[in-house]
């Protein structure tokens, strides 16, 4: 059964400098509120797993909180670049970022396998591809059929971090709208944290919703708006002009440390 | 006749390519426009798949981003990102992909991943995405590009995405499925694969676009077909539809 607790005290338990931390959300209940607690309290030496690092992956490499980073598409989906993000791969800043990239299939194969506690996954992948040569992917024979298939490692995080839309008094989970790989990632997780808008009595059953039990989740936290920019369908909306914002925002060193420390770094974690 | 931008031919080329299409795979940007311009124009039933994992989604507006959330509310199936790739598109059930790129070449393959060496790039782009496996899995892929040196080039600098690869039969010497790219549709006109199937030529210029300046623009020494096409002009019905998606 999950506990219950603050955001900031979830935060304090789960995530420890060095640790691998997966804070995912396709587009979709991106969990910002629990990003920003883990800057708050000054977490260093991450290494950052997830699928499209957009502006709170920016926003944490930019802050220096990470020495590497896993991913497969790491844009600000519609706008264009993630300015920090290629800062720091392109000149060092604020640190040296070390990256594994994947395409898409590959990294929710690898977290479909760690969920599964397997040590891999196979797909119809990377063949012919440059990415070959610069990440971690192995080609095997199926051995049924002899069909040459791709081979990616499981991804287990040391911390699962994802947003959702409620939770009930026991810890159970219910997401709905675009589900990204959230179960995936809590799954196969060491340690996972889940934020939800609010929490209700109980989980009253809505058509096409995941639901994650309690006893599979280690905390939960409430942080109402915490998906903000991103959002949480149903409840909040997708804030695109800070979306498209952002790119004037992050474009420079000290705007953007300006606009962390007014926005982030000074302002509360939720109760 | 109608005063059409070129930016606008493009898009109303790309969605005619889709008047028979049933169902299509989208990347962000002008594919998403000339989709659902598909739709109001051309092909009320195709079905739109984003990545996010919305299939047969109908958006009124053209969205920002892949997850926005009327693709959800909209959508005959939401699915998981892991579902989406191995159900969906790894087996081989969608018929068209449109993508997008930074960089092609000659064999029609992409780069989104660095202009510059990878270790230390020039310019960082996003990187792979979703790409790889659509284009290999996908039943044909149409790449929608502006027409220019430094996106049309001889050599990419990270191939992120095959194409043909390095040309006749790579395809199937790597076990892709699906036929890989049959057109390159651009502000100046259209490249397909030519007679070996592979190499891009160019069979369809816009109107008043001569094939000297489809040279100029383009990184390779450019085939031309011998029965060059010209673009029938958007109808004014055509504009008018995609002026109004644009303006929602």
């Amino acid at each position: 059964m999950a506990r219950i607790v603050s955001l900031s005290d979830a935060v304090a338990e789960l995530v420890r400098d060095g640790d691998s931390v997966a804070l995912e959300g396709f587009t979709h209940l991106i969990p910002f509120a629990a990003g920003h607690e883990v800057l708050r309290q000054g977490r260093r030496e991450l290494e950052l797993i997830r699928m499209t690092p957009d502006i709170l992956y920016d926003q944490m490499i930019g802050m220096g909180a990470a020495r590497r980073l896993v991913f497969s598409y790491g844009g600000n989906p519609g706008v264009g670049s993630l300015y920090r993000f290629r800062d720091a791969l392109e000149n060092g800043w604020p640190n040296t970022l070390e990256i594994e990239e994947h395409s898409h299939a590959g990294m929710a194969n690898r977290y479909t396998a760690g969920a599964s506690d397997l040590p891999c996954a196979l797909l119809r992948g990377y063949a012919g591809t440059d990415l070959v040569a610069h990440t971690e992917v192995r080609f095997v024979a199926c051995p049924f059929t002899g069909e040459r298939l791709a081979a990616v490692a499981a991804l287990r995080p040391d911390v699962a971090i994802v947003h959702a839309q409620e939770a009930d008094r026991e810890g159970n989970v219910q997401l709905w709208g675009i589900p990204g790989v959230q179960k995936e990632a809590v799954l196969a997780a060491k340690r996972s944290l889940v934020t939800v808008e609010r929490s209700v009595e109980r989980l009253e059953a809505r058509p096409g919703s995941i639901v994650i039990p309690g006893w599979a989740i280690d905390l939960v936290a409430e942080a109402p708006g915490g998906s903000w920019p991103s959002y949480s369908q149903g409840l909040t909306r997708r804030d695109n002009d800070f979306y498209r914002s952002w790119a004037e925002i992050s474009s420079d060193r000290d705007r953007f440390r300006a606009w962390m420390d007014e926005h982030v770094l000074a302002a509360a974690a939720a109760p | 006749m109608t005063n059409a931008t070129s930016d606008e031919v493009q898009t109303v080329v790309a969605a005619r390519r889709l008047a028979s299409t049933r169902t299509v795979f989208i990347g962000v940007g002008r594919p998403s426009t000339a989709a659902i311009l598909s739709r109001i124009v051309n092909n009320p039933k195709l079905v739109l798949i984003y990545e996010s994992g919305t299939i047969g989604a109908k958006p009124a507006r053209v969205p920002l981003s892949i997850g926005d959330g009327e693709l959800a509310e909209t959508a005959d199936a939401v699915v998981g990102v892991a579902e989406m790739f191995n159900y969906w598109i790894c087996a081989g059930r969608v018929d068209v992909a449109f993508l997008g790129a930074a960089q092609l070449d000659r064999f029609a393959n992409l780069n989104t991943t660095v202009i510059g060496d990878y270790e230390h790039p020039s310019v960082r782009l996003p990187g792979a995405g979703g790409a790889p496996e659509i284009a290999a899995n996908c039943g044909e892929v149409v790449i929608v590009a502006q027409h220019t040196p430094r996106t049309l080039v001889e050599r990419l600098d990270f191939l992120t995405t095959v194409g043909h690869g390095d040309g006749p039969g790579a395809r199937a010497r790597l076990g892709l499925r699906g036929k890989g790219p049959t057109a390159v549709i651009t502000d100046l006109g259209v490249l397909e694969p030519g007679p070996d199937g592979a190499e891009l030529m160019l069979t369809q210029v816009h109107e008043g676009v001569s094939v000297d300046r489809v040279r100029e623009a383009t990184g390779w020494p450019l085939a031309v077909a011998d029965e060059l096409r010209v673009t029938e002009p958007p109808s004014a019905h055509e504009v008018a539809a995609l002026q109004a998606l644009l303006a929602r």
